[in-house]
């Protein structure tokens, strides 16, 4: 007996034991650990400035978010390819044009990458250009205004993802398709692919002095998807890198049937060449339908021109515009190092990652080295051109950035991390978490040939519990890193409109010097302004109402109309005459089927409103402009179709006895 | 009569010449700041003109019922070219002539236009302070607004600040030289008694 309560005692004692080491021994879930001096690292104090402007694709959102680094504050969130009420941008008579296609006006897109102009390789602070990946198109954002300029449709495309990348001086963007398509919208069945499908790559010239964009030419290139891309620089200039998946050229469950090869490609574009040939009359004209739509900063309107013509190079006939680079599986990224040597391929379902070399590339070409051809096109020994491949980097690597010391930095999308690698030694140096799944990271100036360093910032594409819960739909995470020391060190979390595909940044110092304040009012060239009260008036022209406003604190002027009638067409083009910088009005009318307008100091923008029943419509400032904006309001009459209200308009007239309906 | 040493003759025809300054510099500025105005508002008051912020300023003001302040509201500037020309002339004619009588003349000249600008500037202030709009959005009972004539005032959320500008500065310099030299021959001539 004895010896048996002695033996449970001791069994209940070993299995407690047991509990207690296999408790112990269950892996922790993950914390996150920031370093302690984080937040004054992080702490902008309250009337200072960021040290970095940090220019954000929206993704989904279709605008682009404009943040401080190292704050993280939000400061703009900016339309691009987008409608946005806020400001009446899409809904104003001036900027409708901006959103126009050769499908009509499309209010929406998904804007992907941001490139920010270079000269040199090197930042310069002129423009800002995004892609939109659904409808194809780019557009151009002034760093003077922060307002989309001009936006481009890309013909002949599926698609616009690896787009808008920039060579060194901004002598080009490119537009790559992402999804093959037959050209010329012909009619044909899915499962021609392989005989009907082609790719396009665009390569968008900028003018040096406006910043204007045109079609310069595209390349005709075997179907299959385009990823992303980079141009060369230095040593490499001339040269442009596209990372191609597909090369299976599947049409149905992509998930699978494109990850079937070994190795896709990257592709090696010697613009420079295909110059030439352009140079020789070499490219053919083909007919095409596609918008050019410019904003213009004194008349603060859009115009839209339909071109009709693209000239195109087919890669298959000029073998030697275009090279392939074999790359493991299925890459995504595809970014060229600071010095312009080496280009990492960053194979989104492999194991490790490969380096290419310029120079060797350039070798294997002289010395046709080559394993083969794809649709006449050579492909180079994998060997021939490969630096070296950086051994278990870590799980489903995107992108990749670089720092002014010769470090890498890649996203880890799948093993949610960012790594940090040595360039020419291949050696990882250190790995840090991300809160979670990291997409596209950013160093400031990372893409070019002078990285500002300092940080990395992670744009995460899953959020879950970093922040206060908002129901099913999340805001995204970025995280900011210090990459000043040997190691990475994260120093905050902000969260991001939209979902962020690329950012890039600037040193503030290159911006805030040349930002507009005001318009000037006597710069002010849209018809339709008023440039002073006394210009202010109402014109009908047919069933057209235009009334020519004025807005200063705190009227508008006129702020008493009649004589309008149920048919018309009210157009309220209203002037902010204000000359003082963050002195905007805003301008709303009860019923309105639009949004409103905000009017910056100078400006001039009209609201389009139909009215539909008889009444009197009151209307009034948005923007909270001084201690009388409340007061700063006015009424529309409206009578019935066929009454014969005369027109008249006033502000601060005070009749006798007013004269009541039907008079 | 007495004539003046040369270094005296000097010094006057240098005073005179400094106040050709007056048509390449502001001659008098006014200075604000508010809350909403760290940055500050700036009025330059020229020979025949007023610069900076002028509309900005006349903007604000018009919600306590002040005029809106238009180059046409000052006689002044039509003829403060002709005066300022008048001094500078006879400041060297006085060089010229070397007399006594001609240099206490110019500096009572000067100084009395001095002052006149300074009675004329005030009077304005006055008016354009006092003077209100009786159907202003804004009315304090009791409550004026007249700028500093100089110095610093605090009116409402403003902080007002009047002062010579470069032009008024080089003024004064002038002013300076010419009462010192006065002084120096009054008292050399003593000595000389």
């Amino acid at each position: 007996m004895k010896t048996n309560i002695v033996y449970r005692g001791l069994s209940v004692l070993v299995i407690l034991a047991g509990l207690v080491v296999w408790q112990g021994c269950k892996p922790k879930a993950p914390t996150t650990v920031t370093m302690g001096d984080a937040a004054s690292k992080v702490y902008v104090a309250p009337g200072q400035y960021d040290e970095f402007y940090n220019i954000v694709s929206g993704g989904f959102n279709g605008q682009i978010g404009v943040y401080g680094i190292p704050s993280g504050r939000l400061f703009k969130i900016l339309p691009v390819f987008s409608v946005f009420p806020e400001s009446g941008y899409g809904y104003s008579e001036e900027t409708k044009p901006m959103l126009n296609t050769s499908h009509g006006n499309v209010p929406w897109d998904d804007l992907h990458h941001i490139a920010l102009s270079t000269t040199k390789g090197e930042h310069d602070g002129r423009w800002m250009f995004a892609n939109a990946n659904n409808t194809p198109r780019v557009a151009r954002v002034s760093f003077k205004s922060f307002r989309t300029e001009e936006i481009l449709e890309i013909p002949n495309s599926g698609g616009n993802h690896s787009s808008p990348f920039i060579t060194e001086n901004t002598e080009y963007l490119v537009a790559g398709t992402r999804f093959s398509v037959p050209m010329g919208g012909k009619d044909v069945p899915i499962s021609s692919y392989k005989e009907n499908f082609k790719g396009s790559i665009s390569f968008i010239k900028v003018n040096p002095e406006s910043g204007r964009m045109n079609i310069a030419f595209q390349l005709r290139t075997p179907g299959f998807n385009f990823d992303l891309s980079r141009a060369g620089k230095g040593a490499s200039h001339g040269w442009f890198f596209f990372s191609c998946y597909n090369t299976e050229q599947a049409y149905t469950l992509l998930e699978v049937n494109a990850s079937q090869n070994d190795k896709d490609f990257i592709m090696a574009v010697n613009w420079k060449k295909a110059e030439e040939y352009l140079a020789q009359g070499k490219g053919k004209v083909e007919k095409v339908k596609y918008a050019h739509n410019i904003y213009d900063d004194k008349t603060h309107s859009a115009t839209t021109t339909m071109e009709n013509e693209v000239t195109v190079l087919d890669v298959m006939e000029f073998p030697d515009i275009v090279y392939f680079i074999p790359c493991p599986k299925s890459p995504h990224g595809c970014d060229v190092d600071p010095t312009g040597e080496y280009i990492v391929g960053s194979g989104k379902l492999a194991a490790m990652m490969p380096v290419f070399s310029f120079t060797k590339l350039q070798a294997a070409i002289a010395a046709k080295d080559y394993e083969g051809d794809f649709n006449g096109i050579p492909v180079i020994k994998y060997e021939s051109a490969l630096h070296g491949e950086v051994k278990k980097p870590g799980l489903g690597p995107l992108h990749t950035e670089f720092d002014e010391k010769g470090n890498a930095y890649t996203s880890f999308f799948v093993s949610s991390e960012i790594v940090k690698w040595n360039v020419k030694t291949l050696e990882v140096l250190d790995r840090v978490p991300t809160y979670y799944s990291i997409g596209h990271l950013s160093v400031p100036g990372g893409p070019t040939s002078k990285p500002h360093g300092k940080y990395v910032i992670a744009y995460n594409k899953i959020t879950k519990d970093r922040y206060l819960p908002t129901g099913p739909e999340l805001t995204q995470s970025a995280q900011l890193y210090d990459i000043s020391g040997d190691k990475m060190k994260l120093l905050l979390d902000f969260p991001t409109v939209g979902e962020p595909h690329y950012a890039e940044s600037i040193p503030a110092s290159m911006i805030t010097p040349n930002s507009t304040k005001i318009y000037k009012i006597e710069e002010n060239e849209n018809p339709y302004a008023a440039k002073g009260e006394g210009q202010a008036r109402v014109e009908r022209k047919g069933n057209e109402i235009h009334v020519y406003m004025t807005a200063i604190r705190s009227h508008l002027t006129p702020d008493n109309i009649e004589g309008v009638k149920v048919g018309d067409e009210v157009y309220f083009h209203v002037t902010n005459l204000e000359q003082d910088w963050d002195v905007p009005h805003g301008f709303a009318i009860r019923g309105a089927l639009n949004a409103e307008i905000l009017i910056m100091p100078g400006e001039t923008q009209t609201l389009k409103y139909k009215p539909l029943v008889p009444g009197i419509v009151p209307f009034y400032c948005t923007d909270f402009c001084s201690a009388l904006h409340q007061e700063m309001s006015g009424y529309l009459r409206v009578s019935a179709a066929g009454s014969n209200t005369p027109l008249k308009f006033s502000t601060g007239v005070i009749e006798g006895e007013a004269s009541g309906a039907g008079h | 009569m007495k004539s003046l040493k040369p270094i005296s003759r000097i010094l006057v025809a240098v005073a005179s010449l400094l106040m050709v300054s007056a048509y390449f510099v502001p001659l008098w500025q006014i200075l604000m700041w508010a809350p909403q105005y760290p940055e500050g508002l700036e009025m330059d008051i020229w020979i025949n003109t007023i610069s900076g912020d002028v509309k900005i300023i006349s903007a604000l003001n018009h919600y306590i019922g002040m005029k809106h302040i238009e180059v046409e509201m000052f006689p002044e500037f039509q003829y403060m070219i002709y005066i300022v020309g008048f001094l500078i002339g006879f400041g060297l004619l006085a060089a010229i002539i070397n007399k006594r009588f001609m240099l206490w003349s110019f500096t009572l000249l000067l100084v009395g236009t001095g002052i006149a600008a300074l009675v004329d500037f005030y009077l304005w202030g006055y008016d354009y302070g006092h003077n209100l709009d009786p159907t202003a959005a804004i009315n304090i009972p009791g409550m004026t607004y007249q700028p500093p004539l100089i110095g610093t005032k605090i009116l409402l959320n403003f902080t007002a600040f009047s002062g010579p500008g470069i032009g008024g500065w080089l003024f004064v310099v002038a002013a300076v030289m010419i009462i010192g030299t006065l002084v120096f021959e009054i008292k050399t001539n003593k000595k000389a008694a």
